[in-house]
């Protein structure tokens, strides 16, 4: 209530004087989506890193040998997924729905978390084959950057907890919804960052 | 919003103000693109369907279309005024990942083949 009050003042001020400062919501996003762009060019160097070494197998194995496409393909539907149900979600959240949300957040997680085990399952598998970070440069390459979005998965699942509780404890407050929108921004590029690792990492290294 | 004054606000990425039916709808939309995209990909990786040395390239157009489905469903990225900033910003986001990747690949190019290779054996 108060929240909408001070939304319409700020509106009808800034008609005299040209802007103003925005809603909390819009600076707060706005923020956030400064920070995932951070993220992103982040992820870009090890990116840069992996085009540049993947050729380096100092006589192990390659990726044309090591990748199952299936797997990769089940990975990447489990997230887009739970991309969907995260927006599912926020809509949710948005009408103040408690039961709907708690639907949408569980499936979220539940995908999220199959995300996260058939990637563990794959990297455990490629160690036992001799296969490890420290094998070859490629290697190396390829567990640091599909590890680091295999990390922020696991972040991202441990914030969805938080954000659940939180819901929980504190209910659908204009603060619980801020911090769920950045949640939900930052679930969403992670789907970003999967496409460029699925295209560059799994489909080209399958090619060579 | 605003009715007919034409005043426009900031909005943030990931909020669509429409009512709930439109924006099932475009989640829906998106994810079904996105699928689209990600068999295509799939397709086009382990068939001859495109020109083999040109595949590569396909796979990369492939995966721009399916980034471009993501932020304008999912991450509800707009054209209007009211993105300029948040558009603003990817803008640069897109300038300095393309630097980095770019440079990168080329610069250590260059370095391999300048480089005398050790011998194979």
């Amino acid at each position: 209530m108060t929240t909408v009050t001070a939304e319409a003042d700020q509106r009808a001020h800034g008609r005299e004087s040209h802007g103003g400062p925005a809603p909390t919501r819009i600076v707060v996003a706005y923020g956030f989506w400064i920070f995932i762009l951070s993220d992103i060019v982040m992820f870009s160097a090890l990116f840069a890193a992996y085009a540049v070494l993947s050729g380096n197998t100092a006589g192990g194995p390659t990726g044309a040998e090591l990748f199952n496409l299936r797997s990769v393909f089940i990975l990447t539907v489990c997230l887009l997924l739970s991309s969907y149900t995260c927006g599912l979600m926020m809509l949710s959240a948005g009408e103040g729905s408690l039961e709907r949300f708690a639907v949408f957040a569980v499936l979220t997680f539940l995908l999220g978390a199959a995300f996260l085990v058939i990637e563990l399952s794959e990297f455990a598998d490629m160690v036992r084959k001799g296969a490890g970070p420290s094998r070859s440069a490629f290697l190396s390459a390829f567990f640091t950057l599909v590890g680091m979005h295999g990390a922020h998965v696991a972040t991202g699942l441990l914030w969805l907890l938080f954000m659940t509780a939180q819901v929980a404890a504190k209910g659908l407050r204009p603060k619980v919804l801020r911090r769920l929108l950045c949640y939900s921004l930052f679930w969403h590029a992670l789907d970003i960052v999967w496409i460029g690792v699925m295209t560059l990492v799994y489909l080209m290294g399958v090619q060579r | 919003m605003n009715g007919d004054d034409h005043l426009h606000e900031d909005r943030a990425p990931g909020i669509e103000e429409h009512e709930r039916a439109a924006n099932v709808l475009s989640y829906t939309v998106g994810l079904g693109l996105a699928i689209v995209a990600t068999a295509a990909s799939f397709i086009v990786a382990q068939t001859d369907l495109l020109w083999p040395p040109g595949a590569a390239v396909g796979l990369v157009v492939l995966a721009l279309a399916q980034i471009g489905v993501h932020l304008v469903f999912f991450l509800h990225l707009g054209s209007g005024p009211d993105d300029t900033n948040n558009i603003l910003a990817l803008a640069f986001g897109v300038l300095i990942v393309f630097l980095v990747i770019a440079g990168s690949i080329w610069i250590v190019a260059h370095l391999n083949a300048n480089t005398m290779s050790m011998p194979m054996n």
